[in-house]
């Protein structure tokens, strides 16, 4: 019987250990993945900062609108902006953090990062399925030095409701009749041909893992894993490689409103230089849980004054400061902090 | 080619074809458990039990949270679903022995044992992640337990009617009731057995994924708070594994080889209990 | 009279509780998953959402009947490969390996089955699918290219993310169920009918092919029933192989998706109501399949059971 008693203090003991000590501070945000790099380190700089552990999942976009819809997370992050009447229904607020671009990616034995280059027609052809196989004369006219093989083309794309989808066939919908009446944009459509990762990280492995495979991701992933990027034409009609400077040629033509919960997209800008696939992720925060709001808030607010830096190294483009400064005040106006 | 020579050939094939079924078995056996000992071996650090995970991409970093965070889920399941089982399987091999309910809940069990994993996870997601807002270490710690109670609730069964009824008839007779008959000379005649049933349930769960993605979800940090989300090294396994990154794989194989390990040592722990109790 | 003691009630009220609750679990699984799936069963109906082949988010169509059909067709060959294999590890261990194999061959191969399915998954994305796009696959193409009928099944690239790599996979993990059940039932057989076979002269395989299969039949089915059910329900090794596509196809070497993947990709991220009651609407349908199935085990195996009492 002692040991029984002994056995049941120890358990006990866990029991308590198990049960939290109201002091230590938690958040749990989960969505987009597109974003996720750059949230993951900011949370891990802010926890050594503050102590406060931000726990940030990458389930994809629709995933963090569903789960703070539900209100089982305390941020909901989506790179699929939500219209203003859908936050109003579900009592949500919605600002950009981050803004970033999406690429696409090749697996070709030979063919370097930024070599191969490929036009609105072209992209939706292949992801369409009506371009097989890579030595195409459509895009060999458009690459005339690059040995490309007689083999057949794999797509990769999204299993998973995901904001980068929402992106790159918002792109799709918007320069190919074609696409829009087939498919249509929206973050899980119905593929024509490919087969599907869970993430921008599981396209990025089965990309890297497949030959003669393309894919989208977001720039930060392809820059990470030195996948094969490939040069896209804009609506300006140049070339351009992704990069720092032309997502933020993008941004910067970007449409921010607060009054319209900062609803916009940053596809197939009209600059010289813009990158045409570019788009802000979006955090979601429920209205009627003022606490956890206000201290998700507080850490955006802190990665806004600390975290430029970081998210510059990761290749993603900091917001503005004039649009930092639309979101505080559009904080004060939803009386979160 | 007469009649003899052509039964004695069809036999040697058929025999020879077992023989092929036989290594073809085992030679995925080896295969998977090789892979997983040469990339894990390979793997494995201090850090990897010391540490926590660092932001995707950077060097170094460790699996603490999602190892703490696995025996945690794995221990709180096994708190919960032991008693209920081990009672459960007392109750129709005691009480109810040879009634017809008796045989329902053994039937229904022995289904539910191989009811999918992933649609207890749904389950428990619309009746405690959803309604209480929160992803949890105790949705995923029950969602286990959910899977546990019915493997322990049979080998209960089993092993309690393998103790003679006499022996019950013994202590009836020196005035003990029921319940202490079952606590005090039932239970210790199938001890063992009833741990060894324990222990495979455990390593059954222990290796669960699919429950976990949407009930104990996952946890960047370390983490013992079972109401906030908690690693588990299952789940870290699947997301990095499907990640981008070479560190994220080296982990992945290396948490595989650990988990791996110590659910074979479980399983084989339990066979040579049961062997060691109930040879002739 | 033994039941007067006020603890020996309130133990065996505890001890029917407990054991209860494996039927209230059942229920309630159900009654939730109904609950659950509520909208969708309302929006498309059974026999529309069993036979719709499309699955678009984007239109709010949703059909079960391309992951049922990957569900099945992954199914259908693991069994293939699994019940000849099984059968032949089972005859093996019982009846063809000398008796110092007997015994540790028969644990190697349950073995397999303590492998958690994560493992088979990993192992699956890293080390088999590579060789099955480099080696397997592109000789199946070879051998089987000029075939009329079967070379439909080796149609496209080879990737190696695709039914037959998902397929193989699971079939290594349901061999352990067939394998140890039809040697329990194999061991079952009366030595004395065997030895009178013998006696007359019978070879090994006819003594397995004439006595040993036949009085051991319905529990070798019971076993295959019961790997079926593992099978249908299988999650994690199988979402790492298959390549989550939403579409009916003739080959084996294109990617497509079962119930139990497409759960595990989109649950956590479907964003409408109807989308979320479609997938629960999916696991509603997976858990009535794997109940039926696994009931039929069940009946087989009970009965296999009162047949070698008797």
């Amino acid at each position: 019987m002692t040991r029984l008693k002994i056995l049941a203090a120890l358990i006990s003991c866990l029991i308590f250990y198990a049960v939290p000590s109201a002091a230590s501070e938690n958040l749990n945000g989960a969505g987009a993945s597109f974003p996720a790099p750059v949230y993951q380190s900011w949370a891990y700089d802010y926890n050594k900062a503050t102590g406060i552990r931000i726990n940030y999942q990458s389930i994809g976009s629709g995933g963090g609108q569903r789960q703070i819809v539900n209100r089982t997370v305390d941020f909901g992050a989506s790179d699929d902006p939500l219209k203003p009447e859908q936050l109003k229904k579900d009592n949500l607020i919605q600002f950009p953090a981050v803004i970033g671009g999406v690429v696409a990616v090749v697996n070709i034995a030979g063919v370097k990062e930024g070599e191969l280059r490929l036009d609105a027609d072209t992209l939706s052809k292949i992801f369409l399925g009506e371009i097989k196989t890579w030595d195409d004369s459509r895009i060999k006219t458009l690459n005339p030095k690059t040995a490309l093989p007689a083999k057949p083309i794999t797509v990769v794309h999204r299993s998973d409701g995901s904001g980068t989808t929402a992106i790159f066939t918002n792109y799709l919908t918007s320069v190919s009749a074609d696409w829009k009446s087939k498919v249509g944009e929206g973050k899980a459509v119905k593929w024509p041909v490919g087969i599907g990762g869970k993430g921008n990280e599981g396209v990025a492995n089965y990309v890297r893992q497949t030959p003669n495979s393309i894919g989208y991701v977001e720039f930060a992933y392809a820059k990470q894993n030195k996948l094969a990027f490939t040069q896209l034409k804009n609506r300006a009609g140049s070339f351009v490689n992704p990069g720092f400077d032309s997502f933020e040629d993008a941004a910067d033509t970007g449409d921010f409103d607060p009054k319209k919960d900062f609803y916009t997209w940053l596809n197939n800008t009209p600059g010289k230089n813009s990158w045409p696939i570019a788009g802000a992720t979006f955090i979601l925060l429920a209205k009627d849980k003022t606490a956890q709001s206000a201290k998700a808030a507080k850490f955006f607010e802190w990665a806004f004054k600390n975290g430029d830096a970081k998210a510059k190294e990761l290749v993603y483009v900091p917001l503005p400061k004039s649009l930092k400064d639309k979101i505080r005040l559009y904080w004060k106006l939803n009386s979160i902090q | 080619m007469n009649i003899q020579k052509r039964r004695k050939i069809e036999s040697f094939l058929a025999l020879s074809f077992s023989t092929a079924a036989a290594l073809f078995g085992l030679f995925w056996l080896i295969f998977i458990l090789s892979d997983v000992v040469i990339h894990g071996a390979a793997a494995l650090n201090l850090d990897l039990f010391t540490k926590d995970p660092v932001p995707p991409g950077a060097e170094g970093g460790g699996l603490r949270n999602a190892f703490v965070g696995q025996l945690l889920i794995t221990f709180f399941a096994t708190l919960i679903g032991v008693p209920v089982g081990v009672l459960g399987g007392t109750f129709i091999a005691e009480y109810a022995r040879g009634t017809k309910f008796a045989r329902i809940i053994s039937i229904l069990s022995d289904i539910m044992v191989s009811v999918p994993s992933i649609v207890i996870g749904t389950f428990i997601y619309a009746v405690l992640v959803k309604p209480t807002g929160q992803f949890s270490g105790w949705a995923g710690a029950i969602a286990l337990a959910v899977i546990m109670i019915p493997v322990v609730l049979r080998t209960t069964e089993d092993m309690l009617s393998l103790v003679p009824w006499t022996l019950r008839e013994a202590a009836f007779a020196l005035g003990a009731p029921y319940y202490k008959v079952i606590v005090q000379v039932v239970y210790r005649g199938a001890a063992t057995g009833i741990l060894t049933g324990i222990l495979l349930s455990m390593a059954r769960v222990a290796g669960e994924t699919a429950p976990l993605l949407f009930t104990s979800f996952n946890n960047a940090f370390f983490s013992t708070n079972m109401n906030q989300p908690v690693a588990s090294l299952t789940v870290t396994i699947f997301n990095y594994a499907m990640g981008p990154y070479e560190t994220w794989h080296q982990q992945a194989w290396a948490a595989s080889f650990v988990i791996t390990i110590f659910i074979l040592i479980i399983t084989i722990l339990g066979r040579l209990l049961i062997k060691w109790r109930y040879k002739k | 009279m033994k039941r007067k003691n006020p603890f020996d009630l309130s133990f065996s009220l505890l001890t029917a509780a407990a054991s209860a609750t494996v039927l209230l679990l059942m229920a309630g699984i159900f009654i939730i998953l109904v609950k659950e799936s509520s909208l969708s069963i309302e929006k498309f109906g059974i026999y529309k959402f069993i036979t719709t082949v499309d699955w678009d988010p984007v239109k709010e169509i949703f059909g079960a009947a391309t992951s049922i059909y990957g569900t099945f067709v992954t199914t259908l060959i693991a069994m293939l490969i699994a019940i000849p294999t099984a059968i032949g590890i089972a005859i093996f261990v019982t009846e063809a390996a000398p008796n110092f194999l007997k015994g540790p061959i028969g644990s190697a191969i349950e073995l397999l089955a303590a492998i958690p399915s994560i493992i088979y998954g990993m192992w699956g994305l890293f080390t088999l699918a590579p060789l099955m796009s480099r080696y397997i696959e592109p000789s199946l193409q070879k051998a089987f290219g000029d075939v009329p009928v079967l070379n439909i099944l080796f149609q496209g690239t080879p990737m190696g993310i695709d039914i037959l790599t998902a397929s193989l996979i699971l079939s290594i993990m349901i061999i352990p169920f067939t394998a140890s059940i039809s040697r329990d039932s194999f061991n079952l057989t009366p030595a004395v009918v065997k030895e009178s076979a013998y006696a007359m002269g019978a070879t090994k395989w006819e003594v397995i092919k004439n006595i040993v299969l036949p009085y051991s039949k319905l529990g070798v089915f019971g076993g295959i029933a019961l790997s079926l059910g593992r099978a249908l329900g299988e999650t994690m090794a199988v979402a790492f192989v298959l390549g989550n596509k939403h579409h009916i196809t003739a080959s084996l070497l294109d990617p497509a998706s079962t119930i139990t993947v497409t759960l595990a990709n989109e649950f956590t991220e479907a964003d409408t109501d109807l989308y979320l009651s479609s997938l629960f609407y999916l696991a509603l349908v997976l858990f009535i399949l794997s109940f039926v199935v696994l009931a039929v085990a069940k009946f087989f195996l009970l009965r296999a059971e009162r047949r070698y009492s008797r």
